[in-house]
């Protein structure tokens, strides 16, 4: 019998219509969260919510206390990842291209600000992982028992700054391809690894130097003894997927164990 | 049990631990020779870099008191010519490794990065670079012809420079 009409237009019956189709059913397994126990199982049945607690201290709400530094990192790594994955629809990792469809993003693609917003998102998420790792000291947070996430912590510094780094030399102009140079100098000092490095003159046989400019750290990671055509492309893989990946899995693990470690810290 | 004793098949907690001993070994050395592939892979066989040793033509082709910059976008060299003799100069700043460039008006080497300036000969007279440029091996080929050998190289600091090779008198 088809139901009256004032019956549809009645915004909370048409809402509990739509709540009890079967595909509203299959998606959400459980009734409104008016409830301790709805509540609970909003949080724990969907993939994205079940990393935060069910409850949480009220202090670990207050900005005052966190500053949301580290959420605000994870905004920006996403914003990163999203117009990070638009800009590879146009740009190429070759010397031919690298530069000028840099240029075209910039003057021919509509909406081409995506490329300045990643280049921003880049560098205020520097500056949020240095402020979410001041905060994390000054709180004490890196006490017993959350030293472990702390030591996680410094890994995800290291590659949001190898991100960084890895991102630098793709626009391929003058500024980039030195300042990679500069940079990739110093694997040239890797002990043992890098052919200037302590140690390394130390590995030859007779006069035969095991390790040198040709097969060195830095020649591993240019792909070259300079930076190329090869260095151009190695650093567009670690930036795009390489660093990525390890970035999200460690933020993963990061989140886990701020729960796993209590929640949120408390004031002292 | 008995009959496991009998037909010889018994396991032993002796036998079990050299038997999870040797499989767990099988399996780490298998993943270390994989790491190492994966290392491996990362060498390439045939480098697309120019070359290390090349021929620079004659003597007679570099004039006295210039210093040439043909191969300086290819090789990382300068040639340089004076009175009595020809080196070759790398073109590899010694403060962070950018590539200087000559001013022939002032007649020193700028480094555009951190402002080091050296002379023609490669001595450090400004800015941070702690050290002279490296000069390169250079010998003439059988043909007549110069040679420049990148891969052996002289530092003035270490008193290289007036070693045989580090310079060809003409
Ligand atoms: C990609 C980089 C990072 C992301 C996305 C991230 C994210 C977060 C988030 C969302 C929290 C919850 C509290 C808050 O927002 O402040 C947190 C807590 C924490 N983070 Fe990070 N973080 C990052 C890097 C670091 C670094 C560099 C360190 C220190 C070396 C660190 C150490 C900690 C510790 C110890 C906690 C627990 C703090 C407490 O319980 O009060 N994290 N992180
Ligand atoms: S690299 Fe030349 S001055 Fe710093």
């Amino acid at each position: 019998m088809p139901k009256p009409l004032k019956e549809l237009l009645d915004p909370r019956q048409a809402a509990e219509s739509v709540a009890s189709t079967q595909v509203w059913k299959s998606i959400f397994r459980h009734g409104y969260p008016d409830s301790p126990r709805n509540r609970a199982l909003t949080m724990i049945s969907n993939v994205f919510l079940h990393l935060h607690p069910i409850r949480m201290k009220k202090h670990g709400l207050r900005l005052r206390y966190t500053w949301c530094m580290g959420g605000l990192t994870f905004f920006l790594f996403l914003i990163e990842t999203i117009t990070g994955l638009l800009l590879m629809f146009y740009y190429r990792p070759t010397p031919e291209y690298a530069h000028y469809d840099m240029q075209y993003l910039r003057e021919d693609v509509p909406v081409g600000i995506t490329r300045e917003i990643h280049r921003w998102a880049a560098h205020a998420m520097v500056i949020t992982v240095w402020l979410h790792m001041f905060r994390v000291f000054l709180t004490g947070s890196y006490k017993p028992p959350r030293e472990f996430n702390w030591g996680i912590g410094v890994f995800l510094l290291v590659f949001t700054l190898l991100l960084s780094f890895t991102g630098y030399l793709l626009p391929w102009d003058q500024l980039a391809i030195w300042a990679i140079t500069v940079g990739s100098n110093m694997a040239r000092a890797t002990p043992f690894l890098g052919h200037e490095g302590p140690g390394a003159s130390l590995l030859k046989i007779g006069d035969l130097n095991l390790v040198h400019a040709g097969d060195d750290a830095k020649f591993g990671l240019l792909g070259g003894r300079f930076v190329g055509a090869p260095a151009l492309l190695r650093f567009y893989v670690l930036h795009c997927v390489g660093f990525p990946l390890l970035l999200a899995t460690l933020i993963a693990v990061h989140f886990w164990r701020v729960r796993r470690d209590g929640g949120i810290s408390g004031p002292a | 049990m008995a009959d496991a004793k009998a037909a010889g098949t018994e396991t032993t907690r002796r036998g079990a631990l050299a038997w999870l001993l040797g499989a767990w070994g099988l399996f780490g050395g298998a993943c270390a020779v994989g790491a190492g592939a994966m290392g491996r892979f990362l060498f390439p066989n045939v480098s697309f870099d120019p070359p290390q040793t090349f021929k620079a033509g004659y003597t007679s082709d570099f004039e006295v008191g210039k210093v040439d910059e043909r191969f300086k976008a290819k090789y990382g060299v300068w040639i340089v010519r004076n009175d009595e003799e020809i080196y070759v100069l790398s073109t590899t700043c010694t403060h962070l490794g950018c590539q200087p460039n000559y001013l022939e008006a002032e007649a020193k080497i700028k480094c555009p990065c951190h402002g080091s300036g050296f002379k023609p000969t490669g001595i450090n007279f400004e800015g941070p670079a702690p050290r002279p440029l490296e000069r390169f091996r250079i010998v003439l080929a059988e043909d007549g012809q110069i040679l420049v050998d990148k891969t052996k190289k002289f530092q003035y600091e270490l008193g290289q420079w007036d070693q045989p090779e580090a310079f060809l008198k003409v």
